[in-house]
């Protein structure tokens, strides 16, 4: 029996699943580090939090979240996102730079870093790749990648410039661990486009996003990567070829990542029949073939990551047309789920292998893991966990969310498996699936 | 019916059915006095986001026509610009009592969303490059005047497909009733795919104006031109546009059909649209039958006088 002392935590009767295995265990924590896992620990004092029936992971890892701050925080803000982000398991997320200001500038960001790291979850921020996303000139990706910027992007839009993509990936190979991110969506082609351009794009009679715009800029950013040597990642990948683009350029041995959004491997175009905009984002619901690439894709290891690319959007900017809707849909409190339904009752993948997607993996693109996020369950390592019942079986209400907003597809949804507990450096930030910060 | 949303919600004979409502609604409007009560007391709005002189009016004659109050609303081409969500302004309009909403909008389905929000009947006329359903039944209503059955009929629908709302009804709407549709034109101007569509198509006009019952021409829009789309308005012309030549080598009895607005010398000879073969004028006189026939399919309560 360990001697307990005050502010100790100890998860009890779980089976921990992380990237050394799976095996039974209780969790001790103290100063917000694993002091011992083990079976059957006891530590008199020590703060129980019950783990039984369930799966104990390491906290999941977002690279794509949009928490609108600073700018548009009616919609969301860090610490609102955050609160999402935690009940949905997450303890580490990336908040996209297309904020207003952008995240082209020090002193923005490390205003922002500073709001992330009392967040609920840890929220760190990618930068912008050009100075007011506008394509054309770098933005001071060394001073923003000081301030702990490890991903640069200009998301929201592609940079289209090919010129200023290689000098991107050039200058970037000089900060160990920087990663290039795209937008994969050539703008001259989806100009004007507000769904997938398809069988259902021409019957609607709404002007589309050809597939062929993801695929050109995958196809010219690997040329690039190889090339300079750069480190290249494609954010929310969603059509078959360029799923087989990457799967080639791994092959090949070059420095190229992959994530993958919920929605890409579970719906398709045809929901946009329904003219909800609650189903507009970008990249677009694809057809079913590119959904059935994505999963493929996800099982094979092409795409190493599931990532949300949660999107508030007011209630108010959702109630129009399709075509005049701001794209965009929640992510962080519905991905576990979704994945658990859709991934592993459908008997795709293993647990191991969703959470390795949803966990371990997406930290190290993102070099999280050297902040303590995604690593094994063992002594010594950051206390960032957490806690999954399989089996909870749950309809999703959008009216619950923790989110400022509402664009949830997945409303009334019935989905399989749910977060217990979230542990953020030993702080268990939910607990029985309610926020305690 | 509840609502008229889209061609696509009615079976051939629920169209069959407006289409003998609307001709019955044709004798009310050849009368001395071509009204009827049969709306009297019911409340009917048009909310126009875009720019139609001549369905509004076509709706708000309809209207008239049946006894019905009418009122209109008029804004800009998108409800963001105003500031206001679509929601917002459809449930104002809705409290002041209304018992059917005539939206036309520049986005596809926002009737199909207002249909949602409120409880009064939709009717769209005309979302976007979706749909156009009270044209394709005015068309349908048109032909069937002059050839009874449509069984069989060949209609040619050529021009800028990709970007008509009228041709996806009308396709929709001709096919239940049995015609074949040939679509006809240069490959950026027709929709990108054509899965599960019921038609064939031509890129040589030449190769099968002979063989047509009906040529039905769009508008081309001069804005296509900058959009890479066409070379030239004279080079679409030259191919695609129905001039007197074409127009001659016609079958005897083949009809020509236009939506309006049309650009005479763009698409189509002045000659041909005032020549014998053309319903133009036929059309835009029949829209009010039956629309007044939809109307009251959708709000009529007591019986026709």
């Amino acid at each position: 029996m360990a001697t307990s002392a005050a502010g100790d935590v100890l998860v009890q009767g779980g089976r921990v699943v992380d990237e050394t295995g799976e095996r039974t265990a209780d969790v001790l924590i103290r100063d917000g580090v694993i002091l011992e896992a083990g079976p059957k620990l006891t530590a008199a004092g020590a703060r129980v939090v019950d783990a039984s029936d369930a799966i104990v992971a390491p906290g999941l890892v977002d690279l794509q979240v949009h928490f609108r701050e600073p700018g548009r925080e009616d919609a969301e803000d860090i610490q609102s996102g955050a609160r999402a982000a935690a009940l949905g398991g997450f303890t580490a997320v990336v908040a996209m730079p297309n904020t207003t200001p952008p995240l082209d500038d020090a002193k923005v960001v490390a205003a922002v870093m500073e709001q992330g790291r009392r967040a609920a979850c840890h929220v760190t921020f990618a930068g912008c790749i050009t100075k007011g996303r506008e394509g054309r000139e770098l933005a001071p990706m060394g001073e923003l990648y000081e301030l702990g910027v490890r991903i640069f992007t200009d998301d929201g839009d592609c940079v289209a410039d090919a010129n200023v993509m290689r000098r991107a990936f050039e200058y970037a190979s000089a900060l160990p661990g920087a990663v290039i991110a795209q937008h994969a969506e050539d703008p001259a082609l989806v100009a004007g486009g507000h769904m997938h351009e398809g069988e259902w794009s021409a019957r609607l009679g709404i002007p589309g996003r050809p597939a062929a715009a993801e695929v050109t800029i995958v196809a010219r950013d690997i040329a690039l990567a190889r090339l300079t040597g750069g480190r290249y990642h494609v954010l929310h990948m969603s059509t078959a070829g360029a799923t087989e683009l990457v799967r080639a350029a791994k092959a090949e041995g070059l420095r190229v990542t992959s994530e993958a959004s919920p929605q890409h491997f579970t719906l398709t175009d045809a929901e946009c029949a329904s003219f909800d905009p609650v189903f507009k984002m970008n990249p677009p619901l694809r057809s079913a073939a590119d959904r059935d690439a994505i999963v493929a894709g996800l099982v094979d290891g092409t795409i190493d990551a599931i990532a949300t690319d949660h999107a508030p959007h007011t209630p108010q900017s959702k109630e129009l047309p399709f075509e005049e809707a701001p794209p965009g849909m929640l992510g962080v409190e519905t991905a576990l789920a979704v994945a658990l339904t859709e991934l592993v009752e459908t008997g795709l993948l293993s647990l191991s292998d969703v959470l390795a997607r949803l966990s371990w993996q997406p930290a190290r693109i993102a070099g999280l893991d050297q902040l303590g996020h995604g690593l094994p369950i063992a002594a010594g390592n950051p206390a960032n966990i957490c806690v999954i019942d399989p089996q909870n079986s749950w309809v999703v209400d959008a009216e619950q969310s923790a989110s400022k907003s509402r664009n949830t597809p997945w409303a009334g949804r019935k989905l399989i498996g749910r977060v217990r507990h979230t542990i953020r450096l030993g702080h268990p930030v939910v607990m029985n699936g309610a926020i305690t910060t | 019916m509840r609502h008229l949303l889209a061609i696509d919600d009615l079976d051939r004979d629920a169209i069959i059915g407006l289409l003998d409502g609307s001709e019955y609604m044709s004798e009310v409007l050849a009368r001395e006095i071509p009204k009827v009560p049969a709306l009297r007391g019911k409340t009917i709005v048009s909310l126009f986001y875009e720019d139609s002189t001549r369905t509004r009016l076509s709706f708000e004659t309809a209207a008239k026509r049946l006894g019905a109050d009418t009122m209109t609303f008029t804004a800009g081409s998108s409800s963001v610009k105003k500031g206001e969500s679509l929601l917002d302004t459809v449930r104002t309009i809705e409290s002041m009592g209304i018992d059917a909403m005539v939206v036309r909008h520049s986005a596809a389905g926002a009737p199909h969303r207002i249909a949602g929000w409120i409880d009064a009947a939709v009717v769209n006329a005309g979302d976007g490059r979706h749909g156009h359903p009270t044209q394709a039944l005015l068309d349908a209503f048109t032909l069937r005047r002059h050839r009874g059955d449509l069984t069989g009929a060949r209609i040619g629908i050529v021009g800028d497909v990709r970007n008509s709302r009228v041709a996806r009804s009308g396709i929709e709407c001709w096919d239940r009733l049995g015609a074949q549709i040939t679509l006809i034109g240069p490959p950026t101007l027709m929709p990108e795919r054509l899965d599960g569509w019921p038609v064939d198509v031509a890129h040589d006009f030449d190769a099968v104006i002979s063989e047509l019952d009906v040529v039905y021409v769009l508008r081309v829009q001069q804005e296509r031109i900058g959009r890479a789309l066409l070379p030239s308005l004279r080079e679409y012309y030259t191919r695609w546009g129905l001039n007197t030549d074409r127009a001659e080598r016609m079958k005897p009895d083949a009809l020509v059909m236009h939506p309006g607005p049309m650009i005479r010398g763009s698409e189509i000879a002045t000659e041909v649209v005032d020549g014998p073969r053309s319903l133009v004028r036929e059309q835009v006189a029949n829209g009010v039958a039956v629309r007044m026939a939809v109307l009251f399919d959708l709000i009529g309560s007591g019986g026709l006088v």
